[in-house]
């Protein structure tokens, strides 16, 4: 073991800011009288805000525990061991500070080994163990689990996962051995690909323990007390525990070929974590336990070493940490308090938001449109979608009550809007109506209220600048759709004051989103970039490249959807009008593209059409469109649609659209579902030399979101 | 209307395992709800047969209703206990008899037909919620004399009973002190306390305490096998120079919660739940708040007299052990031998502690083991004294009386 103690204590040095979570031992008499059992407590110390995490330091304090049960077990001093968590949480896997330091692989490698050594010993105890999953349980932590024999989980288990694909690693403490080899592979890729890659979806106690995971279950009021009356049982075989048996034949090979295509779907191969997982399910089939854990010993120490859980990590912290706290957000101390909201429009998007806001701030929302039938429309579109909440379960019948109650319409702006501390425009995209819209609503709201656009491209500061108090008007950029898309995008013009900006972030926080402060430049930060991005491709489509290599070319990114079902999302007609609008702004850099121009006066939805439940070329639309003869390689593809990307986002940062390149990243996770491995954007260009070759520098200093040198 | 009265009867009690109040004590990081919700819950997995939505209340007494204890603690712990949200409850509080209170009071509406089946119980956390927690005595207490400063100090009242009855020594509290620990020792050996105990996960973050993180309690913490005269000889007397009161021949203060199933006799038979005991008859009685350990004395007089029997009739004794001397004054009354092989057979409170509030379910566990234990028994009594000068005492019957084939006549008896 020396070599393991080794191992860890130089992980430990490399790490000296690690929480270190202590393994707590002590004994207790088993009911039943089934005898005596060392219980081990992970716990580090702070309460459940503060989650249990695994670093060297904690590691070696859990080998220490084991040594102890060790020699117990071995003197039979002790019929079994079990392991536990401090209250609400059980432990949430290794410390992601701590990865982020490493330089060396053989470093990583020891995290890996030090990790595998110390759980393994969990197995090999010579009495029975547990592993009793308390509450939150995550990566290392529910891997800590599985090495144990048995397992029972509290049914009041908020969060259980095996994150690690999510952010780009591989579940390497035994995760991707040893739970295939106890639920079968199928279910065992449900948890470590699909969920993982599915936004980290989360499972509960209720199905840890359907799935296969826990041999039992128990209700979180005494649910320790029942885990160890349970233990007694299985101590004393009045209790057997039966798993489901797994086939270990073609049904093995076929689950491993399912994963791969769940994983091509999210990310086309552009990320090798799910890879790399797979492979290792596909080869633990044989249940070589030793082999397993090499190969993810392996596979973690390349990951680390790898830009993309880099990224990923930089990406996590991202949508964590950063979000919660808004760079540039005056002090929230300034904010006004939000009693009543108006919504000018009543068309779907104006609908949507006045969902959102008395779903999530539960004040009045009135809705104002130019006439009744409009507005009974918005109104009912409203109550209907919350019946659909109600119908689903997600609410009750009072609270569907109460929503209904807040939500109403009116053509009578004066009334509606005279006690109303927050109104939003959602009108038409044009500059000259939407100063009408608030030249009339200045005339009716309080001299405090806060006026709101949701303008995708707009000048906040123009629409303004011809108001008595254009100190009151901020951006609030929504992303469709807006129950899902996290990204709030608040733009401040240039009279904006503190008082009303702090507001808009009180607010954005109530509407839990993620905001981000963005100076008042054409179409912000995500449209603007990815316009930039889709210009570019359509640039290379109408100068001749087959459409076809142009996907294949960008596919290495691992987008969400290619360029061109993105178009197609969005809508020609809307890609077109901010392509003006940028146009305007930067007619060197952002073209309008004629083909583009003849799709959306041909009505079309975009270059693609459904041909026997296969997407085909439109045909239609081919003969619509005139090409150049320059043909770009896959490669070509890519690089120009990356060296406008990096050019538009350096820019952005020397005009100060945000503060630094990681707003630019956290708009784009949160606003346009670019990924983790990427880390956004700006790590992708820093990692593929690309923001060396167009800005002559890096976007983020090495060792953010890349290794440290 | 035209009213029954219907016969209840104690269905089943748990108790957590008592633990000494105080920094080192087992629970000092257990919140009381969850001591009594985990007894309530006990309750509800050991009866099968009850459907919960049948409980009609759950009464949780608690002398210091604050923090943990507060809340009305009875519905806040019948929802934290999973029952369902039909199921109301409420708190009580009379002191050291709060759960004995708590089953008289829902007996009372049992007999009444107010409630088929209720879940009455009770907790103190003396580690959390000292004695005298936030009190605020009225000052006329002592401005008009209306008690003595004593009757405030439950240990100076039990000075106060040494000198009202001078042949009851400390010798003879302490002997009665040795042979509690002895019983209770014995009782454990044969495994007459343990089945009514429910395990409570217990943490400790404090190495100077002892083993840090999660245990689990399955014994009282209090008991002190192999006490003896000698080693009580020598303890301090806290509450008077050269007293007679120490903590050897008294309960300690400690923590625990107890929790107790009655029924409408019918309705048990309907339910197939199982009958430990039949109440017979309950009183309270008041006496002077500066003796209040003679209370078990009038509320005993006035309880067997409802029922019809005399003291003779009582052939199994559950008196709380508060303090020895108070024990003794009861049998004294009575003429009862302090030895006497039908006081407190399994040991009392100065062995397992009493956590004020929760103790009286702890009696009936104890008097419902001597009845299953002694089918030749046909009555018994649990009671205690309680503080500013009562006395609560409960007439029991045992189902399993093997007399009752024999003599089904003298049924009337009670």
């Amino acid at each position: 073991m020396s070599t393991t103690t080794e191992l860890l204590q130089h992980g430990a040095e490399l790490f000296p800011g690690e929480v270190v979570t202590t393994a707590h031992v002590r004994h207790l008499d088993l009911p039943l009288q089934a005898g005596r059992l060392a219980l081990i407590t992970l716990d580090n110390g702070f309460d459940h805000t503060k989650p249990t995490t695994f670093g060297p330091g904690s590691l070696l304090k859990l080998s220490a525990a084991l040594d102890q049960v060790e020699a117990e077990a071995a003197e039979g001093k002790i019929v079994g061991a079990a392991v536990t968590g401090k209250p609400f949480i059980f432990a949430v896997g290794a410390d992601l500070k701590g990865v982020e330091i490493l330089k060396e692989h053989a470093d990583a490698l020891a995290i890996g080994k030090g990790g595998h050594e110390v759980f393994k010993r969990i197995a090999a105890l010579p009495v029975p163990s547990f592993a009793f999953y308390n509450g939150a349980a995550m990566g290392g932590g529910v891997e800590v689990g599985l090495h144990a024999t048995y397992r029972t989980v509290s049914a009041g288990v908020p969060a259980f996962s095996l994150p690690e694909v999510f952010l780009g690693l591989v579940p390497g403490w035994g995760g991707c051995t040893l739970l295939p080899n106890l639920i079968g592979p199928s279910k065992a890729i449900k948890v470590i690909i699909e969920n993982s890659m599915n936004q980290n979806k989360q499972l509960k106690g209720k199905d840890v323990f359907e799935l296969g995971i826990a041999d039992a279950i128990f209700e979180p009021a005494d649910f320790l007390e029942q885990s160890l009356l349970w233990a007694a049982k299985v101590l004393k075989d009045d209790v057997v525990v039966e798993r489901e048996e797994i086939d270990r034949g073609k049904a093995w090979d076929d689950a491993v070929a399912w994963g791969r295509l769940v994983a091509d779907a999210k990310v086309h191969g552009a990320a090798p974590a799910a890879y790399k997982a797979l492979d290792i399910i596909a080869q633990v089939k044989d249940s070589d336990l030793q082999a397993g854990f090499d190969a993810e010993d392996a596979a973690l120490a390349d990951l680390i070493m790898s830009g993309e859980l880099r990224s990923g990590i930089y990406a996590f912290n991202l949508v964590q940490r950063r979000a919660k706290r808004p760079v540039g957000a005056p002090d929230k101390s300034l904010a006004r308090p939000v009693t009543k909201v108006g919504v000018v429009g009543a068309g779907l998007m104006a609908s949507q938001l006045a969902l959102l806001f008395a779903r999530r701030l539960e004040v009045p929302v009135v809705l104002t449109d130019i006439d009744q039938e409009r507005v009974d429309k918005g109104v009912g579109y409203v109550h209907a979608e919350i019946d659909k909440l109600l119908g689903k379960g997600r609410i009750g019948p009072d609270k569907a009550n109460r929503l209904k109650g807040l939500v109403s319409g009116s053509l009578d702006k004066a009334a509606a809007f005279g006690d109303a501390d927050f109104v939003i425009e959602a009108v038409f995209e044009e500059m000259g109506v939407k100063q009408a819209v608030f030249a009339d609503l200045e005339n009716v709201v309080s001299p405090t209220c806060v006026l709101a656009t949701n303008t995708s491209s707009l000048s906040v500061t123009e629409m303004a600048s011809k108001l008595k108090h254009p100190e009151r008007v901020v951006g609030f950029h929504f992303f469709n759709p807006v129950a899902i898309l996290p990204l709030l995008e608040i733009v401040r013009g240039e009279q904006t004051d503190d008082a009303s900006l702090a507001t808009a972030f009180g607010v954005s926080k109530k509407l839990k989103k993620t905001s981000v402060l963005v100076k008042d430049a054409p179409a912000f930060v995500v449209n603007r970039i990815l316009t930039r991005f889709m210009g570019e491709i359509q640039t290379i489509i109408d100068e001749g490249t087959p459409i076809a290599t142009v996907e294949k070319g960008v596919e290495p990114l691992g987008l969400p959807m290619s360029p061109i079902v993105l178009l197609e999302l969005v809508g020609p007609a809307i890609a077109l009008h901010v392509s003006e609008t940028l146009h305007g702004a930067f007619p060197e850099r952002f073209a309008v593209s004629e083909n583009l121009g003849k799709v959306v006066k041909a009505g079309k939805r975009g270059f693609y059409t459904w041909v026997d439940g296969k997407q085909v070329l439109d045909p239609e639309v081919l003969e619509l469109l005139s090409f150049g003869d320059t043909v770009l390689t896959e490669e070509q593809v890519l690089t120009r649609a990356l060296e406008a990307v990096a050019q538009e986002i350096g820019l952005m940062l020397e005009e100060g659209v945000v503060a630094e390149a990681q707003d630019i990243d956290l708009c784009m996770i949160t606003g346009a579902g670019w990924p983790f491995h990427l880390g956004g954007i700006t790590p992708y260009l820093d990692r593929e030399g690309v923001s060396e070759r167009v800005n002559g520098k890096r976007f983020l200093a090495p060792g953010v979101a890349s290794v440290p040198a | 209307m035209p009213r029954t009265v219907r016969d209840v009867v104690f269905v089943d009690g748990v108790r957590t395992p008592f633990g000494k109040a105080g920094p080192k004590g087992i629970y000092h990081e257990t919140r009381a709800d969850d001591l009594v919700v985990k007894c309530i819950r006990e309750l509800v997995r050991r009866n099968p047969n009850l459907p919960v939505e049948r409980i009609d209340e759950v009464a949780v007494a608690a002398t210091t209703q604050i923090g943990d204890q507060g809340l009305t603690i009875g519905r806040t712990a019948a929802l934290l206990s999973g029952l369902p949200k039909s199921v109301p409850g409420y708190a009580i509080d009379r002191m050291c008899a709060g759960a004995l209170t708590a089953v008289t009071t829902t007996a009372g509406g049992i007999a009444f037909g107010a409630y088929d089946v209720v879940v009455a119980g009770g907790v103190e956390h003396m580690g959390r919620h000292p004695m005298g927690e936030g009190v605020d005595p009225n000052p006329r207490f002592v401005s008009e004399k209306l008690v003595d400063e004593s009757a405030l100090f439950m240990g100076m009242t039990a000075e106060n009973l040494h000198d009202r009855f001078p042949h009851l020594t400390k010798e003879r509290c302490d002997a009665y002190a040795v042979r509690s620990q002895e019983k209770a020792a014995k009782a454990y050996a044969n495994g007459d306390i343990q089945p009514d105990l429910v395990p409570i996960s217990i943490r400790n973050t404090n190495p100077e305490v002892g083993e840090t993180g999660w245990g689990l309690a399955t014994v009282d913490e209090p008991m002190r096998p192999g006490t003896t005269m000698e080693s009580l000889a020598g303890l301090k007397t806290p509450f008077r120079p050269h007293g007679n009161i120490t903590a050897g021949n008294s309960a300690g203060l400690n923590d625990g919660a107890t929790a107790s199933l009655l029924a409408a006799e019918d309705v048990a038979e309907e339910l197939g739940l199982p009958v430990k005991m039949r109440l017979v008859s309950y009183a309270f009685a008041g006496v002077e708040p500066e003796v209040m350990g003679i209370g078990p004395v009038p509320a005993t007089e006035k309880a067997l007299a409802k029922a019809g029997l005399t003291i003779d009739d009582i052939q199994a004794f559950e008196i709380n052990e508060a303090f020895a001397v108070q024990v003794l004054s009861f049998l004294d009354h009575y003429g009862i031998a302090d030895d006497d092989e039908r006081v407190n057979p399994y040991g009392g409170a100065i062995a397992f502690g009493h956590p004020l509030a929760s103790s009286g379910v702890r009696l009936m566990n104890q008097l419902a083991r001597r009845f299953e234990q002694r089918p030749d028994v046909r009555y018994g009594l649990t009671t205690m004294c309680i503080g500013f000068g009562m006395g609560g005492t409960i007439v029991w019957e045992n189902p399993h009386w093997s007399g009752a084939e024999k003599s089904s006549e003298s049924e009337g008896g009670k």
